[in-house]
């Protein structure tokens, strides 16, 4: 028994302390959060912009003849938006890092900045659908009593079905920045020096594979809790306010 | 007879749904301080042909001329016209994440001009009138069905409409809240505003309304002031639907 705990001592210490490697761990760990963070930020913004173009396309044209220039325009931009929403949810993360690594960005040094683009570009098209959805899912009855009183399509968007769907995606896209930080770790195989990297690197010296991958998954664990918490409190926060 | 005074002229208007012909040619002329009740069974184009008034659906042929404007023309910026034209839902759609006092400030402030403060009051003196003054700061959600659709009513009243459009107002409410806001649509009446009504409340019909409108299959097939209308109905479609729902 006493050997059984002498040897985990010895494994931690020989993970965490020697050559200081839980400075390396929370180095990685950074490296993650950064990453998923940037790239969180970058998919709602682009998963937004492409979500209100396939509604306002489903709410719009759908089912009419185009008419005006601006009409063209938009169904143009509608199909655009649909070949990309098509293409990054039918194809691995893996193959679009590797693709945007290897190809996209052959000659760079750091892969930090094409894993972020990698993991915005992504995770946008996985918004754009929730966006999408958040609207559609509004009450028809709240479009037609908006244009009743005489608002364009534009101001119904912003004052009236906006509030109303963003409130009822929130819990959704919080959900998509935990399911993106787990995904980061797909980052480690162009060399980006996030915490999975880390872990296998700290393994690669210690030859202790089971002692590293096993923290490494307990520090994705705890961060992914930490993050549910806070956005439980956040949902509470916006339940009470509910109307 | 002074054409003036005719606030919508309705020529020929159809409207299909793909290869569902719904209206099916309908003229209608509704002068100011008219109120005209719109009857007829379910299916028969009542509400696509209210809808069609303030071109909530497209028509798919035929004019509508408001103010004299036909609002039907593509050139026309019908967001203008609508806001002199305000709709009262039978589901009531006030907008959930606005208080009571902002969902009837927010068409005035943002597209008649009007201060907050100016729009505020005129609000508070509209909720004053349905007797929901203390309501102002409340959310929809926390209104009964009756309070709800007096609230949608006042809130297209407060873009001071010269015509107000009501598609089955009470038939989403309980019981005992239809008086409630059959009162406060009497009261308008009484107050000379013009409204088309789709309604099955035949007695507020006979009471109000000024014209009725019997539609069949998407003509309307029928029409006159309530007494003859009620009294000596001829088209036995009618006098069917009549003996169904009196
Ligand atoms: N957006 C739509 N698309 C397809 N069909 C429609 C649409 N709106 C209405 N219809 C059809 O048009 C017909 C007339 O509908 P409308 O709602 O005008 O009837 P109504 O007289 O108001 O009936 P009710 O008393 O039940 O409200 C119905 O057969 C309906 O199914
Ligand atoms: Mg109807």
């Amino acid at each position: 028994m006493q050997e059984f705990f002498s040897g985990i001592g010895d494994s931690l210490y020989k993970l965490l302390i020697v050559e200081n490697r839980w400075e390396m761990l929370l180095e990685g760990l950074g490296i993650t959060l950064f990453i998923a963070l940037i790239s969180t930020i970058l998919g709602t913004v682009l998963g937004f912009l492409v979500g209100i173009v396939r509604s306002t396309y489903d709410l719009q044209l759908k089912g009419k003849k185009c008419r005006k220039f601006s009409d063209y325009l938009l169904k143009a931009l509608d199909v655009v938006a649909r070949i990309y929403v098509t293409v990054i949810r039918g194809t691995p993360v893996m193959v679009q890092i590797m693709i945007m690594f290897f190809v996209v960005f052959a000659t760079a040094q750091d892969g930090v900045f094409p894993a972020i683009l990698t993991f915005g570009i992504n995770s946008g098209a996985y918004v754009a659908e929730i966006m999408r959805s958040g609207i559609m899912s509004i009450d028809k009855g709240q479009f037609e009593a908006s244009r009743s009183i005489g608002f364009d399509y534009k101001r119904t968007m912003i004052y009236i079905i906006l509030p109303q769907a963003i409130k009822n995606i929130l819990p959704a896209l919080g959900n998509e920045f935990i399911v993106l930080l787990k995904e980061t770790s797909v980052a480690c195989y162009v060399s980006v020096q996030e915490l999975t990297f880390t872990g296998n690197m700290i393994a690669s010296r210690t030859f202790d594979i089971f002692t590293s991958l096993i923290a490494v998954a307990a520090i994705y664990l705890v961060v992914v809790l930490v993050i549910s918490y806070l956005l439980k409190l956040l949902e509470r926060r916006l339940h009470n306010s509910d109307h | 007879m002074i054409t003036d005074n005719v606030l919508i002229k309705v020529d020929n208007l159809t409207k299909s749904f793909g290869d569902l012909h719904v209206l099916r040619g309908i003229n209608a002329e509704i002068d100011r301080g008219d109120v005209m009740v719109v009857i007829g069974a379910s299916g028969s184009g009542k509400s696509t042909f209210l809808r069609c008034l303030n071109l909530l659906e497209e028509p798919s042929g035929g004019t509508i001329t408001f103010e004299g404007v036909d609002i039907t023309d593509d050139s026309v910026d019908i967001n203008k016209h609508r806001q002199k034209m305000g709709m009262v839902f039978q589901q009531f759609n006030l907008f959930p994440h606005m208080t009571v006092l902002n969902n009837l400030t927010l068409g005035p402030v943002k597209l008649l001009g009007q201060s907050k403060v100016e729009a505020e009051k005129n609000a508070m003196r509209l909720l004053e009138r349905i007797g929901l003054a203390e309501k102002a700061n409340a959310y929809p959600n926390q209104l009964s069905g009756g309070q709800k659709q007096r609230v949608a009513i006042v809130r297209a009243l407060a873009m001071n409409p010269d015509v107000m459009l009501f598609d089955e107002p009470t038939s989403a409410l309980d019981p005992e809240m239809v008086g409630e806001v059959l009162e406060v649509m009497k009261q308008l009446a009484r107050e000379g505003m013009t409204m088309v009504v789709v309604t099955h409340e035949m007695g507020f019909a006979r009471e109000v309304g000024t014209n009725i409108v019997f539609v069949d299959e998407g003509v309307i097939v029928e029409q006159g002031e309530p007494g003859e209308f009620f009294g000596n109905p001829k088209n036995p479609r009618l006098k069917d639907f009549l003996s169904k729902v009196l």
